[in-house]
């Protein structure tokens, strides 16, 4: 199902530790959304001199309801542009494009697998879990964040799961530390045989870098700037492999933002190495 | 309703509202939002000879009411465009404006070449803000010179049932001194404008935002730079077609451009905040039109220009 661009009634804005969950009325996005992908917002309402759509993972979608399909989404406050949105009220209106880019990949067969959410990054984690336990998958989580007001989705994805393990950089909730140092004993624990992830950048890569040394796959949606989200401005390229082996600049709006992880450079991520295809083009 | 008809040299166009290059890939993302045969025509991004990665991130920032981009050129090539995504757009019934870009004359006039007597390109913009590698890197279209040999070669090599529009840059210091340049090479039109110069510095690290450290800027802040630029070379060349282009969001937007002078326009950034941007601007521009009792688009093109009995002199 294509994308679609409508304009929804907020529903609800519920304050969640720092962040912002927002309840929208949107059935066209509904309708159609996979665990992973995403939901662009344009900001400022009109005559805005923010031209450029703001990117949120949906956190779920209700395709079907007593009124209408609506949609959920986690929203962090960082510049003038999810300032505008976190002081949205009920009742008034979004206009929305999605839901855009890929999905996580089920396993094929039902195996363990440990879910790693960092911050607000858990969101799109939580209907990935209910799809996981529907199809029979042992799931359990790991959510961490800096700090404890900066945690996301601990309680739903207890729901969802049961199994959740807490981190924070400083100790002020859970276990003190990285995600990544409680990673490997829930691998060994649960036997997972996928990883899947939503985070900071470095975050993602770390858990990449657990999740190989373990022998097991690892799927992580990323968090690139993007301008149109749709695929067409080439602003959210990361260096990717590809099944040819050779790797290319690819668009994490619509070839991700879900990618294997084993496949992504993290160490080429904001550089240009020389064996991307088309590199030897741009020197001349 | 106004006949929305327009030409650009021997090409009519069924409207004039035209999507601009580096803003709509190649057509096959847009179509998911709205029909891209119905507009005027899709311009692509800048096709090169060879696949090219483009330049690394950190590629965009947003400014006030603009963007800053420094993708490099990021594309295919021509071959992969000749395999896929023309005859892509062909068979949409999309007419198609190919911008060619490249980094010496013989690349331009090797794209021009297997350009030729296809009948799914409808025109072709050259893109010319590109650093010529002959002359240590300078812009073509920023000396008269390189963007009359750029473009003087590829209208002969290129297929002559199609024009050739020259897409000029804003960054020089007289642009009818260059588009006269382009004219006498024998440009059919002039594409205006292109990105201006641009640069941000993030005030956390202090550095260049932008991994290519400047980059072009385009949205509606460089709006009235496009029309100024538009004016201008109307005046001076009143009948050499122009496609308009920069920071339209509105029909109103491309209604100031068509006043200006120019027989067409292009909806670029404006795509990247609302995908619908060009479908809509068509039916606001046929809206206005309408509204201010024209019975053509070609009756509203510099219009504006009636109103100033006197050319205007630059102020000092």
């Amino acid at each position: 199902m294509p994308p679609v661009q409508e304009v929804g009634e907020i529903f609800a804005v519920q304050k969640i530790g720092e962040y912002y969950q927002f309840t929208v009325v949107a059935p066209g996005v509904a309708a159609s959304f996979t665990p992973g992908q995403f939901v662009a917002v344009a900001v400022g309402g009109d005559n805005t001199s923010m031209l450029l759509r703001r990117a949120f993972a949906l956190y779920g979608a209700t395709p079907t309801g007593d009124f209408a399909g609506t949609i959920q989404f986690v929203v962090a406050e960082h510049g003038p542009g999810t300032q505008w949105l976190v002081r949205r009220r009920a009742g008034e209106q979004l206009d929305l494009v999605g839901p855009m880019g890929t999905a996580f990949q089920l396993p094929k067969r039902t195996v363990p697998a440990v879910l790693v959410g960092g911050g607000y990054g858990t969101a799109p984690l939580i209907p990935l879990a209910q799809q996981l336990i529907e199809a029979g998958s042992d799931v359990e989580f790991i959510v961490g964040a800096a700090t404890a007001s900066r945690l996301f989705g601990e309680l739903a994805a207890k729901r969802v799961a049961g199994a959740v393990t807490v981190t924070t950089d400083d100790g002020s909730a859970g276990t003190q530390g990285r995600v990544t140092d409680v990673l490997p004993a829930a691998i060994q624990r649960t036997k997972a045989h996928v990883v899947y992830a939503c985070g900071p950048m470095a975050m993602l890569r770390a858990v990449g870098d657990v999740a190989r040394a373990h022998s097991v796959s690892a799927q992580v949606a990323v968090e690139e700037s993007m301008a149109c989200g749709v695929g067409v401005c080439m602003t959210c390229v990361l260096p990717v492999v590809g099944d040819d082996g050779e790797s290319r600049f690819v668009r994490s709006c619509v070839d991700g933002p879900v990618f294997d992880a084993s496949r992504v450079r993290w160490d080429d991520v904001g550089s240009l190495p020389p064996d991307l295809v088309g590199a030897d083009a741009m020197g001349a | 309703m106004a006949n929305l008809t327009t030409r650009l040299g021997s090409l009519t166009l069924p409207n004039p509202v035209l999507t601009a290059s580096g803003c709509a890939a190649s057509g096959q993302e847009l179509h998911q939002f709205f029909d891209v045969a119905t507009l005027g025509a899709v311009v692509t991004k800048s096709i090169m000879t060879r696949p090219r990665s483009g330049r690394p991130t950190p590629r965009m920032a947003e400014t006030p009411s603009g963007m800053l981009n420094s993708i490099g050129l990021q594309g295919p090539g021509i071959d992969a465009f000749l395999e896929k995504d023309l005859p892509w757009l062909s068979e949409h019934g999309a007419r198609v404006v190919v911008s060619i870009a490249g980094g010496h004359t013989d690349e331009y006039v090797a794209l021009a070449r297997r350009l030729y007597d296809n009948p799914a390109v409808s025109m072709i913009e050259v893109n010319i803000s590109c650093p010529n590698v002959e002359s240590r890197g300078q812009v073509f279209a920023c000396d008269p010179a390189a963007s009359g040999r750029v473009i003087g070669a590829v209208r002969r090599a290129a297929d002559p049932k199609v024009p050739v529009f020259a897409k000029l840059s804003p960054d020089v210091t007289d642009i009818t001194v260059i588009a006269r340049a382009c004219a006498e090479a024998g440009a059919d039109g002039l594409s205006l404008i292109n990105t201006l110069l641009g640069m941000a510095i993030d005030t956390d690290t202090l550095a260049p935002v932008l991994g290519g450290v400047t980059g072009g800027l385009s949205g509606p802040a460089i709006r009235p730079v496009a029309v100024r630029c538009v004016w201008q070379v109307h005046q001076v060349l009143p009948h050499l077609p122009i496609l308009g282009m920069g920071g339209i969001r509105s029909g109103l937007d491309a209604l100031q451009f068509i006043a200006a002078g120019a027989s067409a326009v292009s909806v670029g950034t404006a795509v990247f905040g609302d995908p619908t941007a060009p479908a809509r601007v068509l039916a606001e521009l046929e809206q206005a039109l309408d509204e201010r009792g024209f019975a053509s688009v070609a009756d509203a093109v510099g219009i504006a220009h009636k109103s100033v009995a006197e050319p205007v002199k630059e102020p000092a």
